[in-house]
């Protein structure tokens, strides 16, 4: 069989999707494209199922946190990096066939930030969108399964936001059943 | 910022104690109804490997779904990573897998080495290479001697952790640590190989294949084995894919994928090895491609040490910047003072950018994605970790299958919980 050349993932995407392509950056060899965050998903299909891209294979979703102020206007993809708004949502890709990888990258906004979910793409983005819905705080659209992955059901707040302490939570299971009792009383009946 | 408060009135705290309206969507319709039966397995079952919760629905003995539950060993590493400088970041990493804690080493340091752009000698290297693959030998010890005891064989655990054993003595000697043991470090490793370590390496590597044959003797060709492992938990190649499985998981299923060859590291493609396959993606072939990667690791752990013996030279950076002076260094040299007091209380600062690195662990690719800040700290460390991935991918893998196979597949996919929940 043979197999198509390979395309550069940029400029196809570009060609395919215009606009929808914000930003692309180049750092220790290493692509990102950052694209237009309700199309993400478009285009992860595109570079899935294209000839000459195939990156067919999900590596890693990461959620990265700019608080308190490294974002916004200032980083317009100039000397400073581009970031839009406060959380960044990078989508590893592999290509098997062409032996490369692509990071793309959605920004979501510091009020109620939605992106939309990945699953209908990949069934792999299932745990890792769970686990960033969980931990950062960002809601995945569409996404079959919205429940906390790694923390309790009953937690408040996402840890790895950068304005979540270190340190400063309440201690469960250290016998501290009647100060919780305290402030439950319904749980008693 | 409310932090763990308690539920603020009884509807809330009704939504959040189990009941059947959560699952609607996750399990089955006969569920809801009772006519399936569901079933938690774990989080204390000892065939889970640590503590996984699976929530199966079954039907009689078959598995209609299963929803894990992960999260019980979740202990914040990537977020207390955020708050220490990158080199004393390290030994949190040890804490994930803690069945091989130096390929967590090597993928934490190779994503800092390549957020700095720093180079690593030829002998630190080859000091890694033979770390990683002595890890790999550990780690699939330990799960070729629990996945055994899973399905019934009680005797190759003892054996499996006498080899093992002999492999965490050469940590101790290396690194003064058995398990968690910090060895490889941004910049290459922490010393150079003691004097006693390569006779006992050497040795091991001479026992060591007829002890591989000793456990291919006691379960390849025994007909329980078989029939417990073959055509159990298939996984078709393209599902795989699509799931993300990596490793050994992923090759099973007849992928050719293994990162040491597609994306050659710390110069493993100067080694000369082979990536074994499977054809049918069940748990033997699983099994089957585990053991042959101990001799694949013996091949390459042979040749690493025959270049251990002719290489030599520095064993970590010389940049100054970044690696700790020589401790002969520290009474003759002011600088060498000044560098060592200046990493070991600020550390170094890295660029203000990201970085996505990945490795080929026992369990599969492990990747390290990395945001600087532009000082000591990172804004963000995020480990893409295969149990976490191959969890993922257990309902795929166990549907239709029986309650006892749950074991198998789990135990096949050789997940650790450290390394899910981090």
């Amino acid at each position: 069989m043979e197999i198509p050349a390979a395309k550069d993932p940029v400029e196809a995407t570009r060609a395919a999707f215009g606009d929808a392509v914000l930003h692309v950056k180049e750092f220790r060899g290493e692509s990102t494209l950052v694209v237009e965050p309700a199309r993400t998903p478009e285009v992860l299909d595109f570079l899935r199922v294209s000839p000459g891209l195939v990156y067919n294979m999900l590596s890693d979703i990461s959620a990265v946190d700019y608080y308190p102020t490294d974002y916004g206007d200032r980083f317009d993809g100039g000397a400073l990096d581009y970031r839009p708004e406060r959380f960044g949502v990078s989508y590893h890709v592999m290509s098997m066939l062409y032996n490369r990888r692509l990071r793309v990258k959605a920004f979501a906004a510091d009020e109620d930030p939605r992106l939309p979910t990945a699953t209908v793409v990949w069934p792999a983005a299932n745990w890792l969108e769970r686990e960033i819905a969980d931990l950062m705080g960002i809601v995945f659209e569409g996404h079959p399964d919205q429940r906390r992955l790694l923390m309790p059901e009953d937690w408040h707040g996402h840890p790895h936001r950068r304005d979540y302490p270190l340190g400063k939570e309440t201690v469960a299971f250290s016998f501290n059943e009647a100060e919780i009792r305290k402030h439950k009383p319904f749980a008693t009946s | 910022m409310a932090v763990a408060t308690p539920p603020q009135s009884i509807e809330e705290q009704r939504r959040w104690e189990g009941n059947l309206d959560q699952l609607r969507g996750l399990v089955s319709e006969r569920a809801i109804t009772g006519e399936t039966m569901l079933l938690n397995m774990g989080p204390h079952h000892p065939s889970t490997h640590g503590v996984l919760r699976l929530l199966l629905e079954l039907d009689g003995e078959q598995i209609v779904s299963c929803l894990p539950d992960v999260g019980f060993l979740h202990t914040g590493i990537e977020k207390s990573l955020e708050d220490k400088t990158y080199e004393k970041a390290l030994p949190l990493t040890d804490r994930m897998d803690y069945l091989s804690p130096m390929s967590n080493n090597m993928a934490y340091a190779a994503a800092v080495e390549k957020l700095l752009d720093l180079d690593v000698p030829e002998r630190g290297q080859i000091i890694r290479v033979v770390c990683l693959e002595l890890a790999r030998c550990a780690s699939h010890l330990v799960w070729l001697g629990t996945h055994a005891i899973d399905m019934g064989a009680m005797s190759v655990l003892l054996y499996a952790f006498r080899e093992r054993e002999r492999i965490l003595g050469m940590f101790e000697m290396l690194s003064g640590q058995r398990m968690m043991s910090s060895y490889i470090r941004p910049g290459g490793v922490w010393r150079d190989v003691p004097d006693d370590f390569l006779p006992t390496i050497k040795q091991f590597l001479n026992d060591f294949p007829a002890k591989v044959d000793d456990y291919e003797a006691l379960l390849t060709q025994n007909p329980i084995w078989k029939d417990r492992a073959q055509g159990v938990g298939v996984i078709e190649p393209d599902v795989a894919l699509a799931y993300g499985l990596t490793g050994p998981a992923l090759r099973g299923s007849g992928v050719n994928w293994d990162l040491r060859k597609a994306q050659p590291y710390s110069g493993y493609e100067t080694y000369d090895f082979n990536v074994p396959l499977g054809e049918h993606g069940d748990v033997y072939d699983r099994y089957l491609i585990r053991i042959q990667e101990f001799r694949e690791s013996m091949k390459i752990l042979n040749q690493a040490v025959a270049r251990l013996e002719r290489v030599q030279g520095p064993y970590r950076s010389e940049n100054r910047k970044y690696c700790p002076p020589l401790r002969s260094e520290l009474g003759q040299s002011m600088e060498a003072v000044i560098h060592h007091f200046k990493l070991w209380t600020y550390g170094y600062d890295a660029p203000d950018d990201e970085v996505y690195n990945a490795i080929e662990s026992p369990r599969g690719e492990i990747g390290c994605y990395i945001h600087g800040t532009g000082a000591n700290q990172p804004r963000r460390v995020h480990f893409k970790t295969p149990s976490f991935i191959h969890i993922s991918a257990l309902p795929v893998m166990s549907k239709g299958y029986l309650l006892a196979d749950m074991v198998a597949i789990i135990g096949s996919v050789d997940i650790v919980l450290g390394d899910c929940d981090r």
